[in-house]
């Protein structure tokens, strides 16, 4: 990869708040090459040598985790992985403290999701090291909405005027804010789908078009993003039943069909199939983006850390 | 006792007589033995500490409805020391003591402590208000007869709401009985479970769980049909929202014995000063948005609001220092209650005398205290202060223990100079 001028100068991704088309634009090229690069037999660059990459994990997210250990290595950093079960925060050690305690081991690379908003950023605040948010609480999850960008840009050519459904519980997915911003500000539509109880207050706010209809939702959808209920949320206190969900929200080849003929869909994982997606809709193989969407996020995953690391690399 | 006190050549205000004019007090015996323009240097008896005013104001102390310490079981946030420094550098002379402490005040022994520890530290009067239900825990009524009898002013269980219908109607019936006054948190509990900030376009950018309005004024609504159908004395504190100073509007309007405060990170705040998740911001009820504190500002205005308290509640670092979601509510206010509140009057919004009424007199009668206003014979509990002189918020200012403010870096017009309490010099600004 050509080292390049900077054209992203940014010391964390802690979000997609704040950035501009552009560095959006800049950050899908650099993951375009990597696409090609991990397609290769022999996948490992030494860009990142002698670096070490901390995978700090407060909530366990097996793909995640995978996702960045994978970028990192191939990229020829050294990886560690942190996984920090909630009950050891409760004891007793802050946020701030862990923080304190990384410093100390010199970390380049600081890859962290915590189950609060705005964890990562109070984080970020207190190291020295560059620091990536790979989810905080419901607030954002950067590299998911650059990968389903890649994703997109990939498929359809663009992303400027494609109309964009997310559907499902949008009140609690960092997955769906990160999303909003990155399409609105790429100058994608986007329509968010859900039942009054899983959209957060004043989403309009957010620049989208609310629907609770799935098949008015879905009209004329050139990309359909489901998002994952999780369990928990589906007995009875925000919607009544999985089979209720399921019947109004769920997504079928029927529900399908309101949307573009040759509408795209995606899903950041793990599915629940049979709750917000059938399961042969997720594996029709001339719709579903699913498996592109992880061979995605390694690329882009990449692409940060390079990135992230250029005026490190640069100052060498 | 203490020496005879003379203050010359101040602007004497008094809101509950409406006196604003240039003169002098003599304080005899720690009470107010003689005020304004015939009062001069020629009536000090020997012995005076004679005080030139200069021209500043000299007005009443502050009398603070809800101040929160952390005395006993959080000394580590605010000790009566401290927090009385505090109140008496903000100039407020009186304050209402909080019963969310650890083991709450719901005892009367607890609230005998309360006056024991506030006596030797002898700096502003502190008046302990004693929880409603048992432990805080909104199941069975504490004994609110022994409490009053024991000096308790009034009851509440803090930021707690009293949930259970049944039990509010009960306690305000009884308390009608010892004309005791309930203080009740606004906040509908299920409506606001698990909510972090103001619900709203910045909770939803933030991904933070949100407390909506509405929560409030259910609350409201329902303690005023309670008050219609119990009787008793309601006050309504920290009011943060338009529908609920319309709901209370209304109610004072059907001459239902209601009274309210809001305080002044409410009335100079928004769910804004959240952005970057800045927990200094973080308080309950939370920071709304700019057309709730308009209406505010309007209630205070026309009357519906009938106080400004501080609600002061100290927080260490350890429990601010935290992901917001995870962070303590409130903030401190003692020292920034009086000059916080002067942006009312800067800003053209209110008369000098009409905030200070909300301070002073206002307060004073909602607790019957025998405080807030200028009179042959009470207390000399008095504030000196300048209201154009500023000054800037800083952490190493602040007197609390703690240094939540959510204030921290704002400069302010209003400075208090003096503070005294029955005639007691207990604070002098550094010159």
């Amino acid at each position: 990869m050509a080292t390049g001028e900077l054209r992203f100068e940014r010391q964390h991704l802690l979000g997609i708040e704040g950035l501009e088309a552009r560095e959006i634009e800049y950050l899908l090229d650099l993951a375009d090459g990597f696409v090609e690069l991990n397609r290769q037999s022999e996948k490992k660059l030494q860009l990142l040598r002698g670096r070490t990459l901390v995978n700090l994990f407060f909530e366990p997210s097996t793909r995640t985790q995978t996702s960045f250990e994978l970028a990192g290595k191939r990229l020829g950093a050294d990886v560690v992985n942190m996984a920090v079960a909630r009950s050891s925060v409760v004891k007793g050690e802050t946020l701030i403290d862990t923080a304190m305690t990384l410093n100390a081991m010199h970390p380049d690379l600081l890859v962290v999701r915590h189950h609060e908003s705005g964890a990562v950023a109070l984080l970020a605040r207190h190291v020295r090291c560059a620091v990536v948010n790979a989810g905080d609480g419901a607030h954002e999850h950067p590299t998911q909405a650059l990968l389903d960008a890649l994703t997109i840009r990939r498929r359809k050519g663009r992303i400027a005027g494609l109309t964009v459904a997310i559907c499902g519980d949008i009140l609690h997915s960092r997955v769906a804010r990160s999303n909003i911003l990155l399409l609105r500000t790429m100058g994608a539509r986007v329509r968010v789908v859900a039942p009054p109880t899983l959209l957060p207050a004043a989403v309009e706010s957010l620049g989208v078009e609310a629907v609770t209809d799935m098949r008015r939702g879905l009209e004329d959808a050139d990309i359909v993003m489901m998002l994952r209920l999780q369990s928990e949320r589906m007995q009875g206190s925000l919607v009544p039943s999985v089979r209720e969900y399921f019947h109004f929200f769920g997504l079928t080849h029927d529900k399908l069909r309101a949307a573009r003929p040759d509408a795209m869909i995606m899903h950041p994982g793990p599915m629940n199939r049979g709750v917000e997606i059938d399961g042969p809709v997720a594996d029709d193989i001339n719709r579903s983006a699913i498996l592109d969407q992880v061979e995605m996020g390694v690329a882009v995953r990449m692409a940060v850390l390079d990135a992230l690391t250029r005026r490190l690399r640069a100052n060498r | 006792m203490s020496r005879p006190l003379l203050v010359l050549d101040a602007r004497l205000l008094d809101p509950a007589s409406g006196l604003d004019r240039r003169g002098g007090l003599l304080a005899i015996g720690g009470r107010i033995a003689e005020f304004g323009p015939q009062v001069t240097g020629a009536l000090a008896p020997s012995g005076t500490q004679v005080v030139d005013a200069r021209g500043a104001c000299l007005a009443p102390g502050l009398v603070d409805l809800r101040v929160g310490f952390g005395e006993p079981g959080a000394e580590h946030k605010e000790r009566f020391e401290s927090g009385g420094r505090a109140a008496v550098a903000g100039g407020i002379t009186s304050l209402a003591l909080l019963p969310d402490t650890d083991p709450p005040i719901d005892d009367p022994a607890m609230v005998e402590f309360v006056a024991r520890r506030a006596r030797q530290v002898k700096l502003a009067k502190v008046y302990p208000m004693a929880a409603v239900t048992r432990g805080l825990a909104g199941r069975e009524l504490a004994e609110l007869g022994l409490l009053k009898a024991a000096g308790a002013v009034a009851f509440t269980d803090g930021f707690a709401a009293v949930a259970d219908a049944r039990l509010m109607r009960r306690a305000l019936a009884y308390a009608s009985m010892i004309d005791g006054l309930l203080v009740q948190h606004p906040e509908e509990p299920t409506l606001a479970a698990g909510g972090a900030m103001n619900e709203g376009p910045v909770a939803t950018r933030l991904g933070l769980p949100g407390i909506p309005a509405a929560a409030e004024v259910v609350m409201v609504e329902r303690d005023l049909r309670l008050l219609e159908l119990a009787g008793g004395r309601l006050h309504v504190a920290h009011l943060t929202t338009a529908a609920a100073v319309a709901a209370i509007r209304a109610a004072k309007a059907r001459g239902l014995a209601v009274t309210c405060d809001t305080t002044p990170h409410h009335l100079l705040l928004t769910e804004a000063e959240v952005e970057g998740y800045r927990t200094f911001a973080k308080v309950s009820p939370p920071l709304r948005g700019e057309a709730d504190r308009l209406a505010l500002i309007e209630g205070l205005v026309d009357g519906t609001i009938d106080a400004i308290a501080s609600d002061h509640r100290p927080q260490d670092q350890d429990s601010k220092r935290l992901p917001f979601g995870q962070a303590a509510f409130g903030v401190v206010g003692l020292q920034t209650l009086l000059a916080a509140s002067l942006e009312l009057v800067h800003t053209g919004r209110m008369g000098l005398l009409e905030l200070l009424r909300k301070l002073t007199a206002a307060p004073a009668a909602i607790l019957g205290l025998e405080a807030g206003r200028l009179q042959r014979g009470v207390p000399a509990d008095l504030v000196l202060f300048d209201p154009d002189a500023a000054w800037t918020v800083t952490e190493k200012g602040l007197l609390s223990l703690a240094k939540n403010t959510a204030f921290e870096g704002r400069t302010f017009r209003g400075r208090v100079l003096r503070t005294w309490v029955d005639g007691r010099c207990v604070f002098e600004a550094e010159p």
